[in-house]
C-alpha cells in the first residue's frame, strides 16, 4: 500500500498527518449530503420529489455516510486496540472467580481485539490459564454482541442514549448469560483436548517468557507508525469484507424508505404484535451481516415504524449469532453446550427487546 | 528456515500466508519452507490466543493480527 509507505516515522509526523486526516473527514462527512443533492437535483436536474429519484438519492448518501463512519470508526479503535492484547486480558481475568469475572469479562470482550476465526484458541488460552468456563463465555459473548461498529451507527442515526442502551444491553447479556451457563457445570461438555493442561500452557520463550503478554511473542510495543498502520490494516481489511453487504442493505433501506407507505409495519411488527420482538431475532439469526449492513435497514423500518427495542433484537441477533461462529465453536463446545451458548443469547436478546419495547413507548 | 502459519482457513490467515510468500520473495530468502498449520490442538500448542500465527524455527513472532509483507520481511532477515 503506497499510503502506508510513505507514513511518516515520527510521533510528531503522525501526529500533523493524523490531524489533516481528521480535518479531510470531518469535511467529507458534513458535505456529503450537500454533495449529492447538488449532483442529482442541480447538475442533473432529478425531480426530488419523485421516488425514484429520492430512493437513489438515498441510496447514494447514505452509502457514502456509512462507509465514511466505518472507515472513521475502523480506524479509531483499530488503533486504541493495539494497546490491548488478549494475553493482558488472560493475565487479568485468570483465577477470578465468577460474578466480578463475568462483569470484568464482558467488559474486556468489548475492548479487547478479536476475531470470530479466533474464538477456538482465544477459549483454549481462557480455559488453560485458569479462566472459569462462564467467565471465558462471557467474553466470548460480549465480543461480537457489543459491536463497535453498531455503537458508531446507532449514535449517529439515532442518539446517544440508544447507543448506550444498546451497550448496556449487550454487557448484561453477556454477563448473565456467562454466569448462567457457568453454573450449570458445563465441563463435560468441553471437548477433552481443551482441558488438557499441557497443550493450553502458554509456550513461554526461553528468552524472555514470563512477561505481561504471557510470553508468549517477541513483539516489542509497537511505534505510533505502526499502529497507524495497523488501524489502516484493519479499514482495508474490514471494508473489503462488508462492501456487499453495505450496499445490499441500504439498498434495501432505499427501497423501504421511498415505496413502503409510512406506518406500514406499525400494524403487523408494532407494539401492539407481541410476536415481533421474536420474529425479529429468529430472523435475525440465519442473515449472516455485519452491523454495516443491518444498520440502513433498521434505519429505514424505524421510519416506517417498527418499534426500537424489536429493531435493536433484531440487530443484536443479526451480529451475534453467527453461523460461522457457531461453526468453529463446535470444535472445542460440545452440541448441549452449543446449543445451551445459542438459546441463552437468543433469550436475552429477546428479553431485551420486549424490555426496551416497554421502556420506550 | 522453518515458518509455519497459524491458522484455520479464515482470510486473515490466508493474507499471512500471501504475505509471507511475498516476503519471501522480496528478501530472496531460499531455503525456507513454509507450512499450514489448521488444526487447533497443534495451534494450542504454540500457546496463542488468537490467530493468525506466525512461527519461525519453532519461535512465535506474531499473533493476532496480519502484519503486512515488508514487516514479514524485516522479522525473517532478523531470524535468519
Amino acid at each position: 500500500m503506497t499510503i502506508v509507505e510513505h507514513l511518516p516515522q515520527t510521533k510528531r509526523g503522525i501526529g500533523f498527518v493524523s490531524v489533516v486526516a481528521l480535518a479531510a473527514w470531518f469535511g467529507a462527512y458534513a458535505l456529503n449530503e450537500r454533495l449529492w443533492d447538488w449532483l442529482l437535483y442541480d447538475r442533473i436536474g432529478l425531480d426530488s420529489e419523485t421516488r425514484p429519484a429520492s430512493a437513489l438519492h438515498f441510496f447514494l448518501y447514505d452509502t457514502a455516510k456509512i462507509a465514511l463512519l466505518l472507515t472513521g470508526i475502523i480506524f479509531v479503535v483499530g488503533v486504541l486496540r493495539t494497546f490491548i492484547t488478549i494475553e493482558r486480558t488472560r493475565a487479568l481475568l485468570g483465577g477470578r472467580r465468577e460474578g466480578v469475572g463475568n462483569v470484568m469479562a464482558a467488559g474486556l470482550g468489548v475492548a479487547t481485539p478479536f476475531c470470530s476465526c479466533s474464538a477456538v484458541p482465544a477459549f483454549i488460552g481462557f480455559v488453560g490459564a485458569g479462566v472459569p468456563i462462564g467467565v471465558t463465555l462471557s467474553f466470548l459473548i460480549a465480543s461480537p454482541l457489543v459491536n463497535e461498529i453498531a455503537i458508531g451507527l446507532l449514535w449517529t442515526t439515532f442518539g446517544w442514549d440508544i447507543a448506550l442502551l444498546y451497550v448496556a444491553a449487550g454487557l448484561t447479556i453477556a454477563i448473565v448469560a456467562g454466569w448462567v451457563l457457568g453454573r450449570m457445570g458445563v465441563e463435560r461438555w468441553i471437548e477433552p483436548f481443551v482441558l488438557r493442561s499441557q497443550t493450553a500452557r502458554p509456550n513461554l520463550l526461553a528468552s524472555g517468557g514470563g512477561s505481561d503478554t504471557g510470553g508468549v511473542a517477541v513483539e516489542t510495543k509497537p511505534s505510533a507508525q505502526l499502529r497507524v498502520r495497523i488501524g489502516l490494516d484493519e479499514v482495508r481489511a474490514i471494508l473489503g469484507k462488508v462492501w456487499p453487504y453495505l450496499l445490499i442493505g441500504v439498498g434495501l433501506g432505499a427501497v423501504i424508505h421511498g415505496w413502503v407507505p409510512s406506518d406500514f409495519f406499525a400494524a403487523h411488527a408494532g407494539p401492539d404484535n407481541p410476536f415481533g420482538v421474536l420474529v425479529a431475532v429468529v430472523l435475525g439469526v440465519p442473515l449472516y451481516s455485519n452491523a454495516a449492513g443491518a444498520l440502513p435497514l433498521v434505519e429505514a423500518l424505524a421510519d416506517k415504524g417498527v418499534p426500537m427495542g424489536t429493531l435493536l433484537a433484531f440487530m443484536m441477533s443479526v451480529v451475534a449469532l453467527s453461523l460461522p461462529e457457531m461453526v468453529l465453536l463446535k470444535r472445542v463446545l460440545k452440541l448441549p453446550l452449543l446449543g445451551s451458548f445459542v438459546g441463552v443469547v437468543a433469550l436475552g436478546i429477546v428479553a431485551v427487546g420486549y424490555l426496551f419495547n416497554f421502556i420506550l413507548t | 528456515m522453518n515458518i509455519k502459519v497459524l491458522g484455520s482457513g479464515c482470510a486473515n490467515c490466508v493474507r499471512l500466508e500471501a504475505n509471507v510468500k511475498e516476503a519471501l520473495a522480496a528478501t530472496g530468502i531460499a531455503d525456507a519452507t513454509v507450512e499450514k498449520v489448521t488444526d487447533y490442538a497443534d495451534i494450542a500448542a504454540y500457546g496463542i490466543m488468537s490467530t493468525p500465527g506466525l512461527v519461525v524455527n519453532g519461535h512465535v513472532l506474531v499473533s493476532g493480527r496480519v502484519p503486512v509483507a515488508d514487516e514479514v520481511a524485516t522479522l525473517l532477515a532478523a531470524a535468519r
